[in-house]
């Protein structure tokens, strides 16, 4: 326990490894922490930043939604009133080309009658010489008297 | 173990394990007794040589030096720098593992403590408290080695005597303290200037007519703080090894004694583990507030 040149010694070996901390210890480790720190501190602020956009997009997202929903509706809407528009067109067409064909089927029926009281005349004119004929049991002369009946199939 | 001429008494035992492994100067006329009973008488101009004994360490006054202790503080000083450069050189920003960790934890505690108690732009301050605090605690925990592994070890190798705990030595922990005391004067000079003067001649009684009795009182106020550093780390640090070393004495008393001395020995060191830290932690606190008064204007 005597006190001696130990003293300075240890005074020097303090001061040499206190300096070599100093130069070669403290600064690296503690510019990592730093650094670190500052990438933690980033990583935590684009953390936040990203929960941020999230909530934008998801509200972005849905006004967009509704944005579609009511286009959506306006597009069912329009393809309804074209619809309709459609339909009553086509309804219109249908009812002229009904009275259309109806009009050609009441001139064809007309003409087939038409036609049918020609043959019906002249079947009767036929029909009813050949009747005078066996009622008379005398030949009518067909030349004579075929003005008279051709005069009396038209009154029929 | 007894050196040469001592038998192997409890007191002779442990005032074997407080000598120090001293080389130095012996004085011109000194006696020397060596092992077999020769007396040899030291030439004129003295002799430089290894002590062989405590009157001769004693002898050898302030021209000595002791070879264990600054063995140990210089080899654990440089097991700190390794230690510590090895991971400063692997620090990076990336994710820390194993051994980074725990550095990391160490440089950041200190750092936390420079921080809360120095408040002053001094880049050396947080180094030097990082430099005490675990060289200091490197040196403390060489106390955990049982007391005989390493003196006894080497006594068969013919070291005659060996102390590993370098802060059990007054010469290690005041060699501190005085180192921290010049940094306090300098700075006290350096940041005050001749406010350093005023504060050591004015204070507490603000009149020309005290300035010796403040000068009387700030300066023994100003020595009581190296004193007291290095004296409470080495009154701390050899007490406890104090007790190791009479617990390690109890062995001796019998086979009855082994197994209450075993648990005592277990008990104290556990105790120590906590007394170590908590010494080189004060220890660095007071550095930093030293330092951080010797910033401090009044």
């Amino acid at each position: 326990m005597n006190i001696n040149l130990t003293l300075f010694g240890q005074m020097i070996a303090f001061v040499c490894f206190v300096l070599f901390c100093m130069k070669y210890v403290w600064p690296p480790i503690l510019a990592a922490m730093k650094e670190r720190e500052q990438k933690i501190a980033d990583g935590l602020a684009a953390a936040d930043r990203a929960s941020h956009d999230l909530e934008l997009a998801k509200e972005k997202a849905v006004e967009r939604l509704k944005e579609a929903k009511q286009e959506a509706a306006a597009i069912v809407e329009s393809a309804n009133k074209r619809g309709n528009q459609l339909v009553e067109e086509a309804k219109g067409a249908a009812l002229v080309e009904a009275d259309r064909v109806k009009a050609s089927a009441q001139a064809e029926i007309e003409q087939e009658s038409n036609r049918a009281r020609e043959a019906l005349r002249s079947e009767v004119a036929a029909l009813s010489l050949a009747g005078a004929e066996k009622v008379l049991g005398a030949a009518i002369d067909q030349e004579a008297h075929k003005q008279l009946v051709e005069k009396l199939a038209a009154e029929l | 173990m007894a050196a040469a001429g001592e038998t192997l008494t409890i007191s002779g035992y442990i005032v074997h394990h407080l000598t120090n492994l001293t080389y130095g100067k012996l004085p011109a006329g000194f006696e020397r007794h060596a092992a077999d009973g020769s007396v040899s008488v030291v030439p004129e101009g003295g002799m430089w040589t290894m002590a062989n004994e405590g009157t001769e360490a004693a002898a050898m006054g302030f021209t000595a030096i002791h070879v264990d202790s600054m063995l140990w503080s210089v080899g654990l000083g440089i097991v700190f720098c390794w230690l510590f450069r090895s991971v400063a050189k692997k620090a990076e920003a990336g994710v820390p593992s194993g051994f980074v960790n725990v550095v990391e934890m160490i440089v950041q505690f200190v750092d936390d403590t420079v921080r809360d108690t120095f408040h002053g732009h001094n880049k050396l301050v947080a180094p030097l408290a990082l430099t005490v605090f675990v060289w200091v605690f490197l040196m403390n925990l060489m106390d955990l080695i049982p007391v005989d592994l390493i003196p006894h070890t080497l006594a068969l190798l013919g070291v005659p005597y060996h102390k590993i705990v370098p802060s059990t030595d007054p010469n290690i922990t005041m060699g501190m303290a005085l180192g921290i005391f010049i940094l306090m004067l300098y700075y006290s000079i350096k940041v005050k200037g001749f406010g350093f003067v005023k504060e050591l001649t004015m204070n507490p009684f603000n009149h020309w007519v005290f300035i010796p009795v403040n000068l009387f009182m700030e300066v023994v106020g100003l020595l009581a703080k190296p004193f007291s550093l290095g004296l409470r780390l080495f009154g701390n640090m050899y007490a406890g090894e104090m007790i190791f070393i009479l617990i390690a004495a109890l062995f001796s008393a019998g086979i009855a004694w082994l197994v209450p001395a075993g648990l005592l020995q277990m008990g104290w060191a556990i105790f120590h583990i906590l007394i170590i830290t908590l010494q080189a932690f004060i220890f660095m606190v007071l550095t930093i507030v030293y330092l951080s008064m010797a910033h401090e204007d009044h």
